[in-house]
């Protein structure tokens, strides 16, 4: 008679324990959602718009997108020719190991065969890597074949943004969703092509 | 008049613990009766916990956390509120002092094996304390919204991004935004001025009642619970007060002249309790130089930078943390303080002392190669410390401790 008591009791507590518990979910549903971007920061962060023809060959401008800063570089011909110069150095030539947008598409890594689009934050702890595109000998590295480095802790990046080998940065600069029409370079978007 | 304040005290007493509470943890509360100054820290650090709230109430009035006038706001308080550039170094100077006192405070339990049963909880919440300290210390950091608030949180935000498949919306979660935004700074301070507090205040009554039941322990690793008058009061102990409030009074008085003459006359601490990228306003488009974190984050920060792998930096400097947690677990020695305890463990505590001070100053400076490979010899010394110390200290010949204190 006890026993059969015992028995229903846990059930019971059982049950009505599992339909509290149940609740917490729920509960906690908008403490946690209220913690994702608002509607007025997915907003602020939408795309940036920029005319790309006026820039100088070999020239690095930056562009504030969602307050990143984007590298937009425009290749000389030279540095296009010797794009891969750095190759043996580079942990993750054909970035298998971040999710590019543009694959294969062109060497520059971009929607275009002459600009390079990266975001500028490092990927080590997002500092942001300064341009350094002469080819010759650098303190941090002796043949330097030009690309970003970091001053904060040092990691190096070719002029395509992949990262060199033994550095603290674990990957590549990703590219930003971005597309041309004609000389107007949009960042945020991908006109819906790729 | 006294009578009727003596029944007023009665009404209260008969329906509220008042006397049997204050006898039991302040005025009769028994405490060894010889002890020496690493005794103090723990007091010190129950006042500046005060000034911190005190000083941090005052703060919030004038302050702004919004992305425009944050950092105008602590210019408003340095230059245009009455006495508020005081009120705003009382609490600069009191985090980094509170990391100073509680640092001492650790060492001394270190020394003197505060952790070892049945003092397990009481050094466990006071680990949780630290990590809460270090927690709120960062969200305070990013208030003013100058340069190394924004860069240091983008530092340390982007560590949780090193955590496989969530990182990355774990760190935009964190944020609110695609940057570290006001949306940011707004939520940092509701979780530094109200949530965290709460915490600490918690964690600290919690820390103080479990010492209270198992009671403090004394440089000589003397158990005085061993030898009781008939009253059932430890023989080598003496109530709490006076013996033990004019002491630390005593400490107080010298403590605060100290808090004093940094307050007034060095409140930036040379950059390293306020750093000077922080006087310029939050530029996401502009990384500072150098980006370091203030002295007391900076022996982790050295390890962190020691490892080459972002995650395996994470994990080593999460679990130079957690190691601390285990402490009571991994200490073997049958004798509670280091006068009696062995050689090997002399050593290898003077060696960690070292190797924690070269961090702290490997942290805080650029990084070299010869930097690099001191900051992984001092990480190894670091963890072997702790991951050796069930080894050293089982087999080490201890000295024998005496009866009474």
């Amino acid at each position: 008679m006890q026993e059969k008591d015992n028995t229903r009791r846990k059930v019971l507590i059982g049950l009505t324990s599992a339909v509290g518990l149940s609740g917490i979910p729920f509960a906690a549903t908008p403490f946690i959602a209220a913690w994702n971007p608002s509607a007025k920061a997915k907003a602020a962060g939408a795309s940036v718009k920029l005319d790309v023809s006026k820039m100088q060959y070999g020239q690095q401008i930056q562009v504030a997108w969602r307050k990143q800063p984007v590298f937009v570089v425009r290749h000389t011909k030279e540095s296009l020719e010797n794009i891969d110069s750095a190759l043996p150095k580079l942990a993750d030539p054909n970035s298998d190991q971040i999710e590019e947008p543009y694959k294969g598409q062109n060497p520059t890594r971009s929607k275009s065969s002459e600009y390079t689009v990266m975001v500028g934050v490092c990927t080590h702890l997002g500092c942001s890597p300064k341009y350094h595109p002469e080819v010759e000998p650098k303190p941090w590295d002796a043949s330097w074949a030009g690309g970003f480095f970091c001053p904060c802790h040092g990691s190096m990046f070719d002029m395509v943004g992949r990262v060199y080998k033994g550095v603290p940065a674990p990957t590549n600069l990703p590219v930003p969703p971005h597309f041309f029409d004609g000389s107007i370079l949009t960042i945020g978007e991908d006109g819906g092509t790729a | 008049m006294s009578e009727m304040v003596g029944k007023l005290f009665g009404w209260v007493n008969s329906r509220l613990p008042v006397s049997n509470t204050f006898e039991r943890h302040l005025s009769k509360h028994p405490v060894p009766s010889k002890v020496n100054f690493w005794y103090l820290f723990g007091a010190l650090a129950s006042v500046v916990l005060i000034i911190q709230i005190v000083s941090g109430i005052w703060l919030i009035m004038p302050y702004s956390n919004t992305e425009e006038e944050a950092f105008a706001s602590i210019e408003y308080i340095m230059r245009d509120v009455d006495y508020g550039w005081v009120i705003r170094y009382m609490h600069t100077t009191g985090a980094s002092m509170f990391f100073a006192v509680v640092y001492l405070h650790m060492f001394r339990g270190l020394l003197y094996g505060s952790y070892q049963k049945p003092k397990e909880l009481v050094w466990i919440f006071g680990c949780t304390i630290y990590l809460a300290m270090m927690a709120e210390g960062f969200l305070g950091y990013v208030l003013p919204y100058g340069q190394m608030s924004y860069w240091g949180a983008q530092v340390i935000i982007s560590l949780f991004g090193a955590i496989p498949y969530i990182g990355e919306s774990l760190e935009l979660w964190i944020r609110g935004d695609y940057y570290i935004s006001g949306i940011t700074v707004s939520r940092f301070f509701a979780l530094h001025v109200v949530a965290l507090p709460l915490v600490l205040i918690a964690l600290v009554f919690l820390h103080l009642v479990a010492l209270h039941e198992v009671g403090a322990g004394n440089p000589e690793g003397v158990d005085i619970e061993e030898h009781l008058d008939d009253d059932g009061v430890p023989l080598d102990s003496v109530p709490f007060f006076p013996y033990k409030v004019l002491n630390a009074l005593v400490g107080i008085g010298v403590f605060m002249t100290v808090f004093a003459i940094i307050m007034f006359f060095f409140p930036e601490g040379g950059g390293y309790f306020i750093e000077m990228a922080n006087f310029e306003e939050a530029n996401p488009l502009v990384t500072p130089e150098h980006i370091a974190p203030v002295w007391y984050y900076s022996p982790y920060y050295a390890m962190l930078r020691a490892v080459p792998d972002k995650l395996g930096g994470l994990i080593v400097m999460g679990s130079a943390v957690a190691i601390l947690f285990v402490v009571p677990w991994l200490d073997k020695s049958k004798v509670a303080s280091i006068r009696y305890k062995g050689i090997y463990s002399k050593v290898a505590l003077a060696l960690f002392g070292i190797s924690f001070i070269t961090l702290g100053y490997l942290g805080t400076v650029s990084v070299t190669e010869v930097r690099k490979t001191m900051s992984v010899i001092c990480t190894v010394i670091y963890f072997a410390f702790f991951l050796l110390m069930p080894i050293y200290t089982k087999y080490e010949k201890t000295l024998e401790v005496p009866e009474r204190l």
